[in-house]
């Protein structure tokens, strides 16, 4: 991972600039970090059908030649390790050098994630949902994580500790749009339903930004500015019929990380006692409950012991988590944000650096199809 | 609005609309005339939902269209209380539950659960089906609700 950039992050509707604009800024701010001119990517790699399509950035930047340009299938921030992953085959494949993994996404200009469509009628798997006031991607997967608390006896302070943890690591962190904006146990209890079992600080934030990553090849990467920072193991997918229509996959209370974790722990050659720090995908607090378990942190069984604000904190808790504020407090650029902050624990510059961090994980996008999460590793890991 | 079954959201709200491919037909049809077809596999009888061309069992494509008895068990709910459409910002809080079908392989209906929305929402109770009907939309459509029996 050469370097990593971000804009100004901003809520819905408050950037000053096209999308599109957004999306430049980032590449440009991460090949500076990297100490690469932008003429040298030669690969684009997104997800979640961005809008500025890898073609058209690398005209815009007068890239010499465009080898390889790839949109990762799905919705959500499913993509979000799965662009790092399709970036780094690229590379270990020799079909491209120099690749910027990347998401620019203004809510605010092209419609917001949390408000159902305006329109008369819907067809294919909406007509099954919508017309039961069941549209939002909350009320998506509200019923999965409704079932695993369900089964599991999970309390409710497990969902607070998440959200505590990442409003609690955005205070140090100046980029964070929840910076100076702290939560307290009693904030959250007191605030409003939005879909049980979700109230307001479990739900992502809606913004304008975007974020981006320059990836090299671990040879080339030892002549930059950064300490080097390599991708261990990078998985993406889902569970036996995961993307089954109207919420009929076979195993609905899950995160959908199953298979993919254990791929993940196979290709990293890692177990989950090895991650030092984790950055977890919050659509939803649920979303994370669910995937902690599913990376084998905990057993579902032990959650609410396991699901303590003290355990996920900075520097010293037992699995520091999301320790950039993510994207409940940080910025919800659909996870890349929570990538890059799981790469400058490697490097050592995170607003909430962990002490001698080796191995930094990264889940994306819970509970869509497909998913995906990538680790990260110091040198000392090679 | 129907007087013998007021509707349990607010009208405005997206009406479906078969899929323009034809998939859907046969449910929204049969949903018209208070019956309840699903998706069943003429040639390894699994039954099958969301709808799909394919069997994903046999790969057999006579994916026909079955009836079965509206009848339940709550797999999971929600109860929403943060309207995100217009139709909905005086409707206060509903429930939409996750209704598996026992007769016919489990598969899941996505519905609302009829009754006092402030209701407590056991999962696993049994509901039975009661149909819906937005007759003088246009064109008319049927919804498949549920009810605690």
């Amino acid at each position: 991972m050469a370097g990593v950039g971000q804009t100004t992050y901003y809520k819905h509707g408050q950037s000053p600039h096209a999308e599109s604009r957004l999306t430049l800024e980032a590449i440009l701010n991460a090949c500076a970090d990297a100490g690469i001119a932008p003429e040298e990517i030669d690969g684009f790699s997104s997800y979640s059908n961005d809008r500025n399509d890898g073609p058209r950035m690398a005209a815009a930047l007068g890239c010499r030649e465009l080898r390889f340009s790839n949109m990762f299938w799905g919705g959500g921030g499913g993509g979000a390790a799965g662009a790092i992953q399709n970036a780094a085959a690229a590379i270990a494949g020799g079909l491209a050098d120099c690749v910027v993994a990347y998401r620019g996404l203004a809510q605010g200009q092209f419609g917001r994630f949390g408000r159902g469509a305006e329109v008369h009628q819907v067809s294919g798997e909406a007509a099954h949902t919508t017309p039961f006031g069941l549209m939002s991607a909350a009320q998506m997967f509200a019923m999965k994580a409704m079932r695993f608390m369900h089964d599991h006896n999970v309390e409710r302070s497990a969902l607070r500790a998440i959200a505590l943890a990442s409003y609690e690591h955005a205070q140090t962190n100046p980029l964070a749009i929840m910076n100076g904006r702290p939560l307290t146990p009693e904030k959250y209890d007191d605030s409003r339903w939005i879909v049980e079992p979700f109230r307001l600080f479990d739900c992502c934030q809606e913004n304008d930004g975007a974020a981006a990553i320059v990836l090299v090849s671990a040879e080339r990467a030892r002549d930059l500015p950064h300490p080097p920072c390599y991708v261990l193991g990078a998985t993406s997918g889902g569970h036996y019929r995961a993307g089954a229509p109207v919420h009929n996959t076979p195993d609905y209370a899950s995160s959908h990380f199953k298979t993919v974790a254990r791929r993940l722990y196979d290709m990293a050659r890692i177990e989950p006692a090895d991650v030092d720090v984790l950055q977890s995908y919050e659509n939803f607090t649920g979303g994370v409950l669910m995937a902690v378990v599913e990376h084998g942190f905990c057993e579902p069984d032990e959650v609410n012991e396991f699901f303590k604000v003290e355990n996920f904190l900075a520097p010293s808790g037992r699995l520091p988590l999301n320790t950039s504020g993510g994207n409940l407090a940080e910025c919800y650029m659909h996870g890349l944000g929570l990538t890059i902050e799981a790469i400058r624990q490697i490097r050592g510059d995170s607003p909430n650096a962990v002490p001698r961090a080796d191995v930094s994980m990264m889940i994306a996008g819970p509970m869509v199809t497909p998913v995906s999460s990538c680790v990260f590793g110091s040198q000392a890991t090679l | 609005m129907s007087k013998s079954h007021p509707h349990y959201l607010k009208p405005g709200l997206p009406a479906p609309r078969p899929a323009r491919d034809g998939l859907d037909d046969p449910f929204w049809s049969a949903l018209r005339e208070e019956r309840l077809l699903l998706q069943r596999c003429g040639a390894c009888q699994r039954w099958q939902w969301g709808p799909e061309w394919i069997c994903h069992g046999c790969h057999s494509f006579d994916m026909g269209y079955q009836a079965v008895e509206p009848v339940g068990r709550i797999f999971s709910f929600e109860r929403v209380w943060h309207p995100v459409h217009r139709a909905l910002v005086d409707q206060g809080p509903y429930i939409v539950v996750l209704v598996e079908v026992p007769a016919a392989d489990n598969v899941r209906l996505v519905g609302n659960l009829l009754g006092d929305p402030r209701q407590p929402v056991p999962i696993g109770a049994s509901v039975s089906g009661i149909f819906e009907h937005h007759s003088d939309a246009d064109p008319p459509y049927t919804l498949l609700q549920w009810q605690l029996t």
